[in-house]
């Protein structure tokens, strides 16, 4: 397995008070699966992905990242495991507005350092080739529109040779066209890189083209399906 | 919009920035502190004056002279005296004077005092009561400075010229002095009755003779107006306790004014601060303005509930600047003490509190004015597609209107902050320009950095450095203030480093370091003959003659100074007495601008004028040019020569300069003195050679000029340490602006951590991130500020003071050095939060 947990749990304090987003978090991801996780508004969706990726400590409970328990890394740890094995695309795009197109896609490499800079360079543009940017590596995101940002995005988070992909919501800012494009290229990049796949959505057409759906409800897992998929 | 609804409006819409807002407006408290602190000094200063005036004076009337009263005079007095009058005499004169137990020798003033002087105010001794007692019997009392320097205590004995007296005691506190004149010219007070006894009072030495008078204001007037002509012909100037104070008043009020200009920078550096804020809260505020526009507002409503924000916020940065300042205020008399005469009573003075407030809200709003016409001229459409482009632009003539006033107010505050109107408007147009200057260089800084900066750099510096072009980074605002308060500060160094190397005379070998005045004729050989069995040659013997000047071009002086047509010469330059020479070469401080120097030539012809040599500037105050005559008046015999050449004279150079050189052949006969200069190395020897001097020749006055050189430095630094003390203010600006600019970009740094902690990046690679930002921060404000000091200096070294210019290279490093270090520091304080949020938290807030 690629990402197991047990028991997992997370309690944030709400104006003084409790609050548990997650409880009894029971998840086993095999390499190369593609899931998609669901579910309403605040029933945990991201912060399971957050933790997935190692992004805090869990209250209680365990999670494996291919075989290391995440909590008991220390943060830099955590952050230098995501550098070699973890992608992530946010709904907001969130590229740096102070980098071009390419350096966007080479920060990974450069974070995680001891790249060759110019096999570095030469991977960044083949995958601004591969998201159909090859023309526009040279332009700062406000000088692209929201479906080509988020190619960026896509390109960035592949960037690493990752053994996971984590996106939250990855077309909750875009059209319905763009988005299907975006999601069509995050699968082929899948299949071809032989990424494991995890999404959160909202979006049922979105949700059907996964293998497996897994729905939050009050954070807590109600139904873990496998579908037919594409 | 009725005012009360905008009112209400305005205060509800400032919920959620008001912090912010109140930060940014916290770089105008700084100027308007600065502003307060300077003004309400300057007013207690001028209370002080008038409450002690007369005590600083010590009579109702000084009358003073470079010679003793003729009889005329004395008759006056006289009568003045045995009509009941009290009449104060206090003769003065600089001397060197000998401890004979320590072997030490310092030139000192000598003050010879009769009478009940002062008739206001008491002179504190130790032991106490001594002011009135030690004139009976053959004592002084001196400035503690006196014992200082020659090692002595009371109960010693000083030689005075010939005359021995034993030190009675020292003076604590007289009125009208001020601490730092008295440590570098220290005085002794001996009794009238003993000054002849010195035998110091003989040709060529410079004296003051001062008679006191009590008496009432009115008749002080009657009796001026009386002797008026008397006085006038025989060169006694005069001073009523009314001119004194008006002069100290006017004095300290310069004073005051010229460091308030200092403050008006550090206030205009907030305004600046104020805009760059606005206009990230305009950024803010637009689709609020837009949703009010779509609700029915007009535009001039929309301006109005904004405006009356920044009115409020202005009034709240103002008031904590009125508050800083009246604690500040407590502390400029230290850092001014000294430098005043007087005891400065601390008392609130309302006038420029009121001021502060005003000017403080008045430069908020004339600096927030522009970006708020962006919301004003907002698309109602904003309200329903956010993406449309921000703001409108508002129309030419509103644009036109507020630039106008921001100009206008400018030049307002420039003039009646500034000592003179045109410094006023000189004032306005260098902050312009300087500005301009300042942008320029930090712009190109930016844009060379942005262009040149090596790829091949690690990332996490290249980010750091690409972070300055971040959006609302406010780089440039916070790059100008804090270049300028760089700026003052490096400059105000250059100058003072250049002027004091200068006067480093130990570190040239070849030049003189003790110099020997007031030589007598028959003096001149006795004492190269002492010099010579210490081993020391004198390096240069100057002759000095004194002189007046009795006619131009044949026109006796009177009728020139009467004249009321054409062109007339400076008063100064017709009246004064000048110190002449005569030789046959040029000295290396000098160049000759117009005519020929004598050289070779030195034959006269018969019946031609004897020739002179005058310095440039004094021919130009006389009217004079080559070719013209001068007739002098050399003790009573009447010389009639004329000007052969020009010169120009380097006067900062530490050598005997003259205005006017006679050839040789001509005075050698008059009355005259001569300087010696000479080096000696050490300082033990240098003290020994001055001691066999003036145990030889009690009237030669010697001075060692390491010791004028530490004085100057002193007078120097307390000088400039009052202005330092105000460009801290702008440095203090600078910083407030960096922490706004910071709060500004606070959420988007925290999501730019998030983001790079997401897809791998430790906390200390954040962190250096954040780091390489704050030190290109620092690196371009230092930068753009030392790059334009060392012009600056430069320009006012070579041209104002006409000296050599050296850059102070490493001094200058060092300010860079400490800026950098600062806003690195002041930046990381800031920027805990980014660093210190788990990501998840952020993300969380992020998608939900």
């Amino acid at each position: 397995m690629i990402i197991e947990t047990r028991d997992l749990e997370q309690t944030y304090s709400s104006g003084g008070r409790p609050l548990t987003v997650l409880r009894q978090i029971n998840l086993s991801i095999a390499p190369r699966e593609f899931v998609a996780v669901m579910g309403p508004s605040g029933s945990g969706k991201t912060t399971l992905l957050g933790l997935l990726a190692g992004l805090d400590r869990p209250t209680r409970g365990v999670v494996r990242l291919d075989g290391d328990d995440l909590g008991s890394l220390s943060e830099d740890a955590r952050a230098r495991l995501r550098a070699e094995k973890v992608g992530f695309v946010f709904q907001t795009f969130q590229l740096m507005p102070t980098l071009t197109a390419l350096e966007n896609v080479l920060v990974p490499l450069e974070l995680r350092g001891g790249a060759d800079g110019a096999a570095a360079e030469l991977r960044a543009r083949q995958l601004l080739e591969r998201v159909g940017l090859g023309d526009r590596v040279d332009h700062y995101p406000a000088q692209l529109s929201g479906g080509e940002q988020q190619r960026v995005g896509v390109a960035r988070a592949f960037a690493a040779e990752p053994k996971v992909l984590l996106a939250d919501e990855p077309t909750g800012s875009l059209d319905a066209e763009t988005g299907r494009a975006v999601i069509d290229l995050l699968v082929e990049l899948n299949r071809d890189a032989g990424t494991t796949l995890v999404l959160v959505t909202h979006d049922p057409a979105l949700a059907a083209r996964a293998r497996r759906v897994i729905r939050l409800v009050g954070g807590t897992i109600v139904a873990d399906a496998r579908t037919e998929g594409q | 919009m009725r005012l009360p609804f905008a009112l209400a409006l305005a205060w509800r819409e400032s919920r959620g920035s008001r912090r912010r807002l109140a930060l940014y407006l916290g770089s105008v408290s700084l100027g308007v502190a600065a502003l307060v602190a300077i003004t309400s000094f300057g007013a207690n200063v001028r209370t002080s004056v008038q409450a002690q005036a007369r005590t600083l004076l010590g009579a109702d009337l000084e009358l003073r002279a470079r010679a003793p009263f003729p009889d005329s005079v004395e008759a006056v007095l006289d009568s003045v005296r045995r009509s009941g009058v009290p009449l104060a005499r206090v003769t003065s004169f600089a001397s060197m004077v000998l401890a004979p137990r320590t072997g030490r020798t310092r030139l000192i003033e000598v003050r010879a005092v009769s009478g009940e002087f002062p008739f206001y105010g008491t002179v504190a001794t130790d032991p106490p009561g001594l002011w009135t007692s030690f004139r009976a019997t053959r004592t002084l009392i001196v400035d503690p400075a006196v014992l200082v320097y020659l090692e002595a205590r009371v109960g010693d004995t000083l030689n005075i010229g010939d005359a021995r007296f034993v030190v009675a005691g020292v003076v604590t506190r007289a009125p009208g002095d001020a601490a730092l004149w008295t440590a570098i010219g220290p005085r002794v007070f001996l009794p009238a009755q003993f000054l002849d006894e010195t035998n110091l009072l003989r040709f060529g030495s410079l004296a003051q003779y001062r008679a006191y008078v009590q008496m009432p204001d009115d008749d002080v007037q009657r009796f001026l107006n009386r002797h008026n002509a008397l006085f006038q012909r025989h060169r006694i100037g005069n001073e009523t306790v009314a001119e004194q104070e008006e002069d100290l008043t006017r004095a300290v009020g310069r004073l005051a004014r010229w460091l308030g200009l200092v403050g008006l920078v550090a206030l205009l550096l907030g305004g600046l601060g104020v805009g760059s804020a606005v206009n990230v809260f305009v950024g803010d505020k637009l689709d609020s303005a837009a949703l009010l526009r779509c609700l029915g507002a007009r535009q001039r409503a929309v301006l109005a509930v904004y405006l009356l924000q920044a009115i409020a916020l202005g009034l709240v940065g103002a008031g904590v600047g009125v508050v800083l300042g009246l604690l500040v205020q407590a502390v400029l008399p230290m850092v001014l003490s000294g430098l005043l005469p007087l005891e400065i009573s601390t008392a609130l003075q309302w006038s420029p509190i009121l001021a502060g407030l005003g000017i403080g809200v008045g430069t908020a709003v004339l600096f927030a004015l522009p970006p708020l016409l962006r919301l004003q001229a907002v698309s109602p459409l904003r309200a329903l597609r956010h993406d449309l482009d921000g703001g409108g632009r508002a129309s030419r003539l509103w644009r036109l209107a507020v630039y106008g006033a921001l100009f206008i107010g400018l030049i307002a505050l420039s003039v009646w902050q500034a000592p003179r109107r045109q410094v006023g408007f000189a004032f306005a147009g260098s902050v312009l320009v300087t500005t301009a200057l300042l942008w320029l260089t930090a712009r190109s800084l930016m844009g060379a950095t942005r262009r040149w900066f090596p790829r091949r750099a690690s990332y996490v510096v290249r980010q750091g450095v690409a972070n300055l072009f971040r959006p609302q980074n406010q780089t440039t605002a916070v790059i100008l203030a804090i270049g300028f308060g760089v700026f003052l500060i490096a400059t105000l160094y250059v100058v003072q480093r250049n002027l004091l190397d200068q006067l480093a005379l130990d570190s040239r070998p070849d030049r003189p370091n003790l110099v020997f005045f007031d030589v007598q004729l028959d003096q001149r050989h006795g004492v190269v003959r002492v010099l010579a069995e210490r081993g020391v040659s004198a390096l240069g013997v100057t002759p000095i003659v004194p002189a007046r000047i009795a006619r131009l071009n044949g026109r006796p002086t009177d009728s020139l100074t009467a004249d009321t047509l054409g062109r007339v010469p400076s008063r100064w330059a017709l009246r004064r007495d000048y110190r002449n020479t005569y030789r046959d070469t040029l000295v290396s401080s000098e160049r000759l601008t117009a005519g020929a120097w004598w050289v070779g030539s030195t034959a006269r012809r018969e019946g031609e004028l004897p020739r002179i040599s005058v310095e440039e500037e004094l021919a130009g105050d006389l009217g004079v040019r080559v070719g013209d005559r001068i007739t002098w008046n050399v003790q009573g015999v009447p010389v009639e020569t004329q000007i052969a050449s020009l010169r120009q004279v380097s006067w900062a150079r530490f050598e005997p300069n003259f205005f006017v050189v006679f050839e040789p052949g001509v005075l050698e006969r008059a009355p005259q003195t001569f300087v010696l200069l000479a080096r000696v190395g050490d300082a033990t020897r240098r003290a020994e050679l001055q001691r066999d001097v003036v145990l030889a020749y009690p009237n030669v006055v010697s001075v060692d000029l390491t010791l004028v050189q530490q004085a100057v430095d002193g007078i120097v630094s307390k000088v400039t340490l009052a202005i330092r003390f105000m460009a801290l203010f702008s440095i203090g600006s600078g910083l407030v602006i960096l922490v706004g600019a910071l709060a500004a970009s606070r959420l988007q740094r925290i999501r730019e951590a998030v983001l790079l902690k997401t897809i791998g990046a430790s906390a200390g690679q954040v962190r250096r991130i954040f780091l390489t930002e704050y030190c290109a921060w620092g690196s371009l404000a230092a930068l753009t500020g030392v790059l334009l000091a060392g012009m600056a200096g430069w320009a006012l070294v070579t041209q104002l003071f006409e000296l050599r210019f050296r850059l102070p290279a490493l001094a200058l490093v060092g300010v860079w050095a400490t800026v950098v270090g600062l806003v690195a520091a002041v930046g990381l304080a800031n920027s805990r939060a980014a660093l210190s949020k788990p990501p998840l938290a952020v993300l969380r807030e992020l998608s939900e």
